[in-house]
């Protein structure tokens, strides 16, 4: 517990917004920020933004208040590297989006384009208390007969799941490793060869090649030069410690701000991790040598990066459409094998908003951040809870979803005796 | 016995001579009932777990897997059998007693849907052993001979609770062929896991799989019309056998000598074997109007379905599947992955428990899921609670230990902490219905195979000698 600080609202809240403010009153506030955990505090919700942290508040006229009795609220939780809004159902070409399969390079491609932010899940997935999410690009090999991707999977976003299309940050994904290797030629060495002369030609600009030579299109120079620029963080799918050294050595050298994602065996390049201050966003679940590059693969993984000081951040085996609200089950799974459990909520909130750049508005409870946060029935983190508010731009949400009126229309016949 | 036919033919003769070779004066009907004992059950299970020390459990709380939960008990096993459970239970004088309070003990739990050993780590191509793709009815392969005892998901789940598991054939097929039960000890053999007695099961697949793996290829079938009639010429086949079979075996015992014996099929000899109920089937089928489909295809031929397996909308014909006496084996909130099940909700298993005489069981079909069965429960029971359902943890662990057992044919043995049943036992070190819980010790037949103090789960052969191993020093 550290120590109660009461923070006085820097914004001001103006009288014709009380109508719409909310007053949470008793919660015990994990604010993944300096001030840490609030016990017995209130939180003023007004504008959509957090207006005010502190005990003993007083309520605005009009605002709406909750008692949450000492329940936990802690920002809303991140989904993970996800097909949200991208992927309305699996192995259904036609509600599908996130694989671009032209056989050509092009990092151009941004599947934020593609973001349909009614998808079913969406609701689904928020009252699993989970308000933002990255959607990310897969690259898929071809076959004989179509075309596949390439290395270069393509742009991603976060998006919030407030119903809205807004997305925010740039992120460029690629992948890299065994799984890979038929994006490359049949060697992951042709990874860094391919990449290498992604970068050149994005480099030069006017560099003239034969078609059959270049790999990129204008617009992808254009793109890959903005992403070398800084426009967002490179992210890296990759699980072979040997592998991540390869890619750490890259970056390096073209002065890469990178992230890994998977990285099953990064634990054992842990300490050349945090020294190149590049964060790993794990699956917490993988423990299995599911191929020849994850022979390493450990329950610890994340407990033993954070040790040696490598930001941990959470995704799933694949990207996930559809249970997405399962990636705070990987998180407490992570803290039963040794990550504390103030740095797994982290890795759920503050550590990925900061990843993708967005930390100033996502991933905290801070008085002027976005009030996006979540009331728990217990440990947000413990597979017996459930959300049961999920705010949003202080919004509160409505607890409904397509899965919640097929219950009900089901479970009264399971009580009559009729599901027939 | 349908298998049993075979003992007539000149061949087996000659097999079972050489097996009874030892025999002085080796008679026909020795030799014939030796060639039987094969025939109905070849490639026998050798395990044989070692003589058990009693153990003694003081003070857990535990939950029998019948429904019950007693407080502050003791369990004792002797012989690898569960022998008494009560309050201050007398300690044999060689007992090894386990201070258990404040720890949680359940039935060993059991996995009816897995693929490990024949979808085994690492899956590379070589390791693609699950379906046996080339044709839509594959009823004569037997997915034992898949299995790899090697595959190290066979620890990760004994780490997770996983005494006993069903091994299926992948959904591809139409039948996809027979199942095995395995105990989850450590082997060089699959033999030397093979549950005994365990009724094998038969792979059926309903829906999106078989007509899109054929389907894609212009072969039959490519519609779910052509499901159901693929299935049902099988079963004509297999009605066919067996009146053969029958008839031969009239003719035989009127004294006709020139009876022909039936020409032995392996398919016909697994589709028999389930008409007559020795194979039970385990059917891959997610959609509510399938599954009455399948139950009315049942009523046709004449058999039972044991369970449907991944039936994301088993809620929505909950009571009928619950007056078929048909289990319903599902995931706590997996859905949206294909169009068939698009509609799946958490409060699945929960309602499929509460119609009335409800067979909920919680399964895999993952190398990750099994190793967490308890923490799939607990989302389902805290989904069903949400519901309104009224689910204490005694309920929760009978779909993981007593229903998957009575799906698989094996109540009668273990699924259950009662006396003169298997020593399968889990000693959890809280409440396992919790993403926190651990396991401390897994018994099997009363042996320990998993003590997580000391830290030395068995290894599998594959991850000797590697460096990148998670056991290295960082």
């Amino acid at each position: 517990m550290k120590r109660a600080l009461v923070f006085l609202a820097l914004v001001v809240v103006s009288s014709d917004a009380a109508a719409d403010s909310v007053l949470i009153r008793n919660a015990t506030v994990h604010t993944v920020s300096t001030a840490g955990t609030l016990e017995n505090t209130d939180i003023l919700i007004a504008d959509g933004v957090v207006a005010a942290l502190a005990r003993a508040l007083e309520a605005p006229a009009g605002a709406r208040i909750i008692d949450a009795n000492g329940r936990v609220v802690t920002p809303g939780l991140f989904g993970g590297l996800t097909h949200l809004g991208l992927e309305e159902i699996g192995l259904e070409p036609t509600a599908e989006d996130a694989t671009l399969k032209l056989g050509a390079m092009r990092p151009e491609f941004d599947v934020a384009l593609a973001f349909n932010p009614e998808s079913t899940s969406i609701a689904v997935t928020r009252l699993g208390g989970v308000t933002f999410a990255a959607i990310v690009p897969t690259a898929e090999a071809g076959s004989a007969n179509a075309p596949g991707g390439t290395i270069i999977a393509g742009q991603g976003s976060v998006i919030a799941l407030d119903g809205g299309v807004s997305t925010y940050s740039r992120a460029l994904y690629l992948d890299f490793g065994s799984d890979s290797s038929a994006l490359s030629g049949g060697s992951r060495a042709a990874q860094y060869m391919l990449l290498a002369q992604a970068f050149a030609e994005a480099r030069s600009p006017t560099l003239v090649l034969a078609q059959d030579q270049r790999l990129l299109t204008p617009l992808g120079r254009q793109t890959l030069l903005e992403f070398i620029g800084g426009a967002g963080v490179f992210v890296f799918d990759v699980d072979r410690a040997a592998d991540i050294r390869q890619v750490l050595a890259f970056a390096q050298r073209e002065k890469l701000r990178i992230a890994i994602a998977g990285g099953a065996e990064a634990w054992r390049v842990a300490p050349e991790l945090a020294a190149a201050k590049v964060p790993v966003i794990v699956d917490a679940l993988e423990d299995l040598p599911g191929s020849f590059d994850a022979i390493g693969a450990t329950l610890e993984n994340a407990a033993r990066l954070n040790r040696a000081g490598v930001k941990v951040s959470f995704t799933q085996e694949s990207p996930e459409s559809h249970n997405v609200r399962k990636i705070r089950q990987t998180a407490g799974v992570a803290v039963t094998y040794g990550l504390p459990w103030d740095v797994a909520l982290a890795g759920l909130t503050r550590i990925p908003a900061e990843i993708f750049g967005i930390a100033d508005r996502f991933g905290s409870i801070e008085p002027g951040r976005r009030a996006n946060l979540v009331m728990w029935s217990g440990d947000p983190l413990e597979v017996t809870s459930v959300a049961e508010q999920v705010f949003i731009d202080g919004r509160l949400q409505p607890k409904r979803s397509r899965q919640t009126e097929l219950k009900d229309r089901y479970l009264e016949r399971v009580r009559a005796g009729t599901a027939r | 016995m349908p298998i049993n036919h075979i003992s007539q033919t000149w061949h087996l003769w000659s097999i079972a001579l050489l097996i009874a070779g030892c025999a002085t004066q080796p008679s026909a009907p020795d030799a014939a009932s030796v060639v039987a004992a094969a025939a109905a059950n070849p490639y026998p299970s050798t395990y044989q777990p070692q003589a058990a020390p009693p153990t003694l459990f003081r003070g857990a709380t535990v939950l029998t897997g019948t429904g019950q939960r007693l407080d502050d008990s003791d369990v004792l096993l002797v012989d690898g059998r569960i022998e008494s459970i009560g309050r201050s239970l007398p300690a044999p004088a060689d007992a090894r007693v386990i201070e258990a309070k404040g720890r949680w003990i359940t039935p060993g739990l059991i996995d009816i849907h897995s693929h490990l050993g024949v979808y085994p780590s690492p899956s590379v191509r070589a390791h693609n052993d699950g379906n046996e793709a080339t044709d839509p009815v594959t009823a004569n392969v037997w997915a034992e001979h898949s299995v790899w005892p090697q595959d190290p998901g066979f620890t990760m789940a004994l780490i997770g609770g996983v005494t006993s598991m069903q091994i299926l054939p992948g959904s591809a097929n139409l039948i996809g062929g027979r199942s095995v039960v395995l105990k989850n000890v450590p082997s060089v053999t699959y033999q030397g896991m093979k549950f005994p007695g365990a009724p094998q099961g038969l792979k059926m697949a309903c829906g999106e799989n078989p007509k899109r793996v054929y389907g894609s290829n212009k072969k039959f079938p490519s519609t779910r019309m052509g499901n159901v009639a693929g299935y049902r010429a099988q079963w004509v086949e297999a009605q066919e056998y067996l009146r053969d079979r029958a008839e031969y075996d009239r003719k035989v015992a009127a004294g006709d000598k020139d009876a022909k014996p039936v020409k032995r099929d392996l398919r016909l000899d697994s589709l028999a074997a389930a008409l007559e109920g020795d194979i039970l089937v385990h059917q891959h089928c997610y959609r509510a109007d399938e599954m009455a489909i399948v139950l009315d295809m049942a009523e046709e031929f004449g058999y039972k379905v044991a369970a449907f397996h991944h039936a994301s909308e088993a809620y929505k014909i909950a009571n009928l599947l619950a007056e078929h006496h048909v289990c319903g084996g599902m995931w706590a909130d997996w859905w949206g992955f294909k169009m068939e099940s698009f509609d799946g909700i958490p409060e699945n298993i929960a309602l499929v428990d509460e119609a009335p005489g409800g067979c909920a069981v919680v399964h895999s079909d993952s190398s990750e899921g099994i190793q967490r069965l308890n923490q799939e429960a607990a989302k389902a029971m805290t989904s069903g609670r949400l519901a309104g359902l009224d689910i204490p943890p005694e309920r929760a662990i009978t779909w993981l230990t007593a229903n998957p057992a009575r799906a698989l044919g094996i109540l009668d043995r273990t699924g259950t902490l009662e006396p003169g049943k298997m020593a399968d036992v889990v000693v959890w070190n809280r409440d396992p219905f919790s993403v926190y819980a651990l396991i401390d010790l897994v018994f099997i037949d009363g042996i320990v195979q998993y003590d997580r103090a000391s830290l030395t789960p068995p290894r599998s052969d594959f991850m000797l000698g590697q460096p990148a191993a998670p056991g290295a020093t960082p």
